[in-house]
């Protein structure tokens, strides 16, 4: 009897322990080994070959192990004013996106998450329907809009308040329209998710206690909703940082944004080490953020 | 039961017309769609008050206290507090202040944060701020507590935590919302009494909502018992219980038996009222005004029946029966005796010696009670 329930532990042991395994094999083998090919190819020597980079480590006629860094991409990316630009770009943009969406959206979950039950559910459903149609479809129905000859100026030429067609398309400001309508649901809903559980009753008595509405929101309202706005924040400004189509299709040949970059240097110059080591400096600027944003969110939970 | 207090030295300014209310509604009616759910109260509170609106959820009772702290607009009638028509005055500009159910206190404040909330929000000079904070967390004995987070603080901490931060404010008029309904017991028997103490110190009126009729008898100068709506008695507790006005105030507090029957004598000091239930008449010791015909009722408390073996000297106001339930809770027993008629009579006595001899089930017992204890509801 004693061994079997001995067995019988050990069995159960194990078997929480596959559970365990089973996230971490998966990362193992879809971010950590794909990162670590990444992180080698980018102290590698470009190359015209198959595939375009030198290896790293080479076995010299002497039967020495060679290890051969290549610094130098990374320090191109200091030589050229071309890459540090397009870097402070591309953050620039991942923040003034990440502000306007949370100004659009912050009052669109609010109005969701008081709304009555039936409006809300409703409400949450028009929020997530564009996910039924892909991305690119709706950044090109975008193109559609801004074009010269577009919906929007041939609905203005009509009415009559401008005389000739706007430039909108290949702006920023249609770069910014395209970002922030494309991540607007990723802000909603952590937003949403965040001031639903809010207990009302807190801004009734801030209100109570000589609170006016706006006041009660300033003081109550928001910073209870500080999880929810950096959840979303994250879910916005780590992306867009990153972000390509969308600049390529709106913001036209002058949105300078890393992606673009990454893009071109990967499939345009074919040259793999640069691109491998602007993805890298990019994840060194972004795990900080995600790191900050998870210390947050871990100590807010011990309280 | 009804506990007697200090606080009704003031004398009774409810049954002086020529006193003063300090809270009074005139005609308030208020409606969600379709549904009345304060349905044309009037009432007056007077200053000093403890006044505890009692009734079953959904009654109205804390839409009633809701448009008093201005977070509901009455559909009809004025409110008025202390002569100024208020109901048109938001929350943030009313001389009230609310404790919430679920207490409210801010979860991302401390304790003297929380308190502090309100004094900083009318713009009270800082030294001030700490120092009526500081008086009252003591007054509520948690002056150590200052610096504690909200999360950290047990039920009955925060309670008090929600008590001083709405009296901190000096408000006119208190309004507590099931104040102690989510303590346990003992907490709550002895919170009663430090509400009452504090309420007492600081002289503000309290407006009461609860559910629990004990709470009432306990705190309340005056309750007001709430159905549907409407205010059905308002009265000391003493009042209430003793001289219900109808069955449905006779049986929500407490507990009673009712005797339905008919007027048979009609006398200016005493009545006599056939039941059938009964089987028998009721003499009842005070004078009605009511239809001859109409059907009544005659409510007796279960602790003014005796309860004998031998038969009582009276021949009326006697019923016989047989014991068919006995509870025993310690300090009172109780017992259900079902007369020849089917009625079934609930009686307690209290268990005053150790080792008296009890009374059993199946026993056959004698039930008298006193002409001055039934009352008469018509309705």
């Amino acid at each position: 009897m004693d061994r079997l329930r001995r067995r019988l532990e050990r069995t159960r042991i194990s078997s929480r322990g596959l559970v365990v395994a089973l996230p971490y094999l998966w990362l193992i083998a879809f971010f950590v080994a794909p990162f670590l090919i990444v992180l080698k190819i980018s102290f590698s020597h470009t190359a015209l070959a198959i595939p375009p980079y030198r290896p790293l480590l080479v076995w010299t006629s002497r039967s020495v192990l060679e290890i051969r860094l290549d610094l130098g991409n990374y320090l191109a990316m200091f030589s050229h004013r071309l890459y540090g630009d397009a870097f402070l770009n591309s953050l620039k943009v991942a923040f003034l996106s990440t502000i306007f969406s949370l100004a659009i959206g912050y009052p669109m979950a609010y109005g969701i998450a008081r709304a009555g039950a039936r409006a809300r559910n409703f409400l949450l459903l028009l929020v997530v329907l564009p996910f039924w149609t892909s991305q690119l479809l709706r950044i090109y129905a975008w193109v559609g809009l801004f074009k010269a000859n577009g919906l929007i100026n041939q609905a203005l030429l009509s009415l009559g308040v401008i005389h000739e067609p706007l430039t909108l398309l290949f702006t920023p400001f249609a770069m910014y329209v395209g970002i922030v309508y494309s991540y607007l649901p990723y802000v909603i809903l952590p937003l949403y998710a965040n001031l639903e559980k809010l207990d009302w009753q807190l801004v009734e008595a801030a209100q109570d206690l000589g609170c006016r509405p706006w006041q009660a929101f300033y003081k109550v309202t928001l910073p209870l909703s500080r999880n929810g706005i950096l959840a979303a924040s994250m879910l916005v400004f780590i992306p867009a940082t990153g972000e390509f189509v969308i600049p390529t299709l709106l913001g036209g040949p002058n949105a300078l944004m890393m992606g673009r970059i990454l893009w071109d240097e990967f499939f345009g110059n074919r040259d793999w080490p640069v691109a491998s080591a602007i993805a890298i400096v990019m994840l060194l600027v972004l795990v900080p953020c995600m790191m900050a944003y998870l210390g947050i969110q871990s100590r807010e939970s011990d309280q | 039961m009804v506990a007697a207090t200090g606080r009704r030295e003031a004398g009774e300014p409810w049954n002086d017309p020529n006193a003063r209310p300090y809270v009074e509604l005139r005609r308030v009616t208020k409606k969600f769609g379709d549904f009345t759910a304060v349905d044309d109260v009037s009432l007056k509170i007077y200053e000093r008050e403890i006044f505890c609106l009692l009734g079953a959820s959904g009654c109205g009772k804390t839409t009633l206290l809701r448009m008093l702290g201005g977070f509901e607009t009455p559909t009809e009638g004025r409110i008025l507090i202390d002569g100024e028509d208020v109901t048109d005055v938001p929350p943030y500009d009313r001389p009230v202040n609310m404790m919430f159910q679920s207490y409210a206190l801010f979860p991302h404040m401390n304790v003297e944060q929380n308190v502090a909330f309100g004094l900083k929000q009318d713009r009270v000079p800082k030294a001030e701020i700490r120092e009526r904070v500081a008086t009252m967390l003591d007054m509520v004995q948690l002056g150590e507590y200052a610096k504690r987070k909200v999360g950290q603080l047990s039920g009955g901490q925060r309670q008090r935590v929600a008590l001083a931060r709405a009296l901190v404010k000096r408000p006119k008029l208190l309004l507590l919302d099931e104040p102690l309904g989510a303590l346990d017991k003992k907490l709550r028997e002895h919170t009663q009494f430090e509400l009452i103490g504090l309420q007492d110190k600081l002289g503000v009126t309290f407006l009461v909502v609860t559910h629990d009729q004990e709470e009432a008898m306990t705190l309340a100068s005056r309750i007001g018992v709430m159905d549907r709506g409407t205010i059905v008695q308002a009265g000391t507790p003493a009042e209430i219980y003793e001289f219900p006005n109808s069955k449905f105030v006779a049986d929500f507090i407490g507990s009673v038996n009712l005797f339905e029957g008919r007027l048979v004598e009609d006398e200016p000091e005493r009545v006599r009222i056939a039941s059938a239930e009964l089987g028998g008449t009721i003499l009842v010791g005070h004078g009605i005004s009511s239809a001859p015909e109409a059907t009544l009722w005659a409510a007796l408390r279960p602790e003014k029946i005796a309860m004998s073996r031998g038969a009582p000297p009276q021949t009326e106001n006697v019923a016989r029966g047989i014991v068919q339930d006995v509870a025993y809770l310690g300090d009172l027993s109780i017992y259900v005796v079902r007369l020849p008629t089917g009625k079934l009579v609930r009686v307690t006595r209290p268990n005053t010696a150790r080792h008296a001899e009890p009374v059993e089930r199946d026993s056959e017992v004698y039930l008298s009670w006193d002409a001055a204890s039934p009352v008469v509801v018509t309705r």
